[in-house]
């Protein structure tokens, strides 16, 4: 019996063939969205990732569309990986260790990576760092942007939760339920990493992951938060971009007043 | 082994403000004395012989299930590598997630006025850099001696220090550990009850 890949040409026509039968699994388009302005959309199965460069300006959706996903996530400067998240300043700049509305994504150089903006699900972690499998994600997703595995610093998990009781103890609050999902605005250029796995303290399987970017300009231009912490972080984040650009670009001029 | 039986093969005082390391060897007792008392000391560690084998501050709070180090306390690295354990703690708590000061975040927490000032970012890269270590090296670290309560909202912030003069960790190496060190010189908030100073270093065999 002669196999339909037994020869060059069969296996090409065998491959080519492939793409009509088949589905794209997408994450639905943000409602309310110019479809132009969507630069990146993607579904990341359990155990899978991503690694994506995403732009200033950028407004980056992750979703739970069935209701466990787990978003293991790090940010690096694009063009400067060895500025990435820092965790411990992420908590302790703004006094607030539970990630939600308003609270920036800091960078070990005082500035902001990016801002989560909207939160439908109020189920995160910033304490407890990726379970095995997602360490293992991440360090493949980094590995193919060039980066080494001492560049996984320490991460963030999106929509499963932790809370610190008071003698310290960590205990895990779970997920919001399907349909969650939190916004990030970019403020610059970053490398994002993202793992769909387990969470350390919560180890039900996870299901998809969507993650949709789109250019938002306005909504870098906002304000998100008003703490003295916050102004003080987007003054050096719009400095080292100004200072970056050989320009002062317009809207940046204010930040020397 | 009893602490009267152990030899003493290090002892060394770190100036107030000064970056320190050494080599602890698996077995080893490293002791860290707070002598004037509320001094915090940032610590950072790296399996000795594969750096890239580093603390983990999410590991070990993930495995203990408690954001406090003290007796019992496994300090891992992200491979699960026991590092070291704490023998004894004459304080009770520990801070695992309010890293270091560095002075770009000092510029966020207290103004830009405080943009040169020491900062323990400028210790551990003094002391990475004699080991061949860099910035992407660097990550959450411990902060013995340093008090950082989490409400139930959320609300964390480095508050009064439990410590008092002459009270000490002591940690048992269960690898050969690079150990490096910041002896805290923040002065704009309590960690170092706004006056940094000394603390002594002891290894024990």
């Amino acid at each position: 019996m002669t196999s339909s890949t037994a020869s060059t040409l069969a296996a090409r026509e065998h491959a080519r063939a492939q793409e009509a039968a088949a589905t794209v699994a997408e994450p639905a388009l943000p409602e309310g969205v110019d479809p132009a302005d969507i630069t990146f959309a993607r579904r990341v199965p359990a155990g899978g990732y991503a690694g994506v460069v995403l732009g200033r300006g950028t407004r980056v959706r992750l979703g739970d569309p069935d209701g466990a996903a787990c978003a293991h996530l790090l940010l690096l400067r694009a063009d400067a990986p060895w500025e990435r998240l820092n965790v411990a300043d992420t908590v302790k700049v703004p006094w607030q260790a539970y990630l939600g509305t308003g609270h920036p994504l800091l960078s070990d150089q005082g500035r902001v990576l990016a801002t989560v903006i909207a939160d439908r699900s109020g189920h995160h972690d910033a304490l407890c760092g990726p379970s095995p499998r997602a360490r293992r994600a991440l360090r493949l997703a980094a590995a193919k942007q060039g980066l080494e595995p001492r560049d996984v610093a320490p991460s963030v998990s999106f929509f499963r939760g932790v809370r610190v009781d008071a003698d310290g103890g960590l205990v895990a609050t779970g997920g919001a339920g399907a349909g969650a999902t939190v916004d990030l605005i970019v403020h610059l250029p970053v490398t994002l990493l993202v793992a769909a796995a387990e969470h350390p303290l919560d180890d039900r399987p996870v299901t998809d992951l969507d993650l949709v970017a789109w250019r938002a300009p306005a909504d870098l231009a906002a304000e998100h938060n008003p703490d003295p912490e916050y102004r003080r972080a987007v003054h050096n984040t719009e400095e080292a971009w100004a200072a970056a650009a050989h320009h002062i670009a317009t809207g940046t001029k204010e930040i020397h007043a | 082994m009893s602490a009267m039986t152990r030899t003493v093969v290090l002892d060394e005082t770190v100036p107030a403000c000064a970056p320190w390391s050494a080599v602890v060897r698996a077995g080893d007792q490293l002791e860290i004395i707070d002598l004037h008392g509320n001094q915090a000391v940032d610590c950072l560690l790296y399996n000795a012989a594969d750096h890239t084998d580093r603390y983990s501050a999410q590991a070990t709070v993930t495995a203990q299930r408690n954001i406090f180090l003290t007796t019992g306390s496994v300090l891992l690295t992200d491979n699960g590598t026991s590092l070291m354990t704490v023998v004894a703690d004459e304080v009770g708590n520990h801070d695992t997630i309010a890293g270091a000061c560095s002075q770009e975040s000092n510029t966020l927490r207290y103004g830009h006025h405080t943009r040169h000032q020491h900062a323990c970012v400028e210790n551990f890269l003094t002391a990475a850099l004699e080991w061949g270590l860099g910035k992407r090296d660097l990550v959450s670290n411990i902060n013995w001696f340093m008090n950082v309560p989490v409400e139930a909202d959320g609300t964390l912030g480095i508050v009064d220090g439990l410590s008092a003069p002459g009270k000490k960790v002591t940690l048992r190496a269960e690898t050969d550990t690079l150990v490096l060190v910041s002896n805290c010189p923040q002065i704009n908030n309590p960690c170092n009850g706004f006056d940094p100073t000394p603390v002594r270093m002891v290894v024990t065999r």
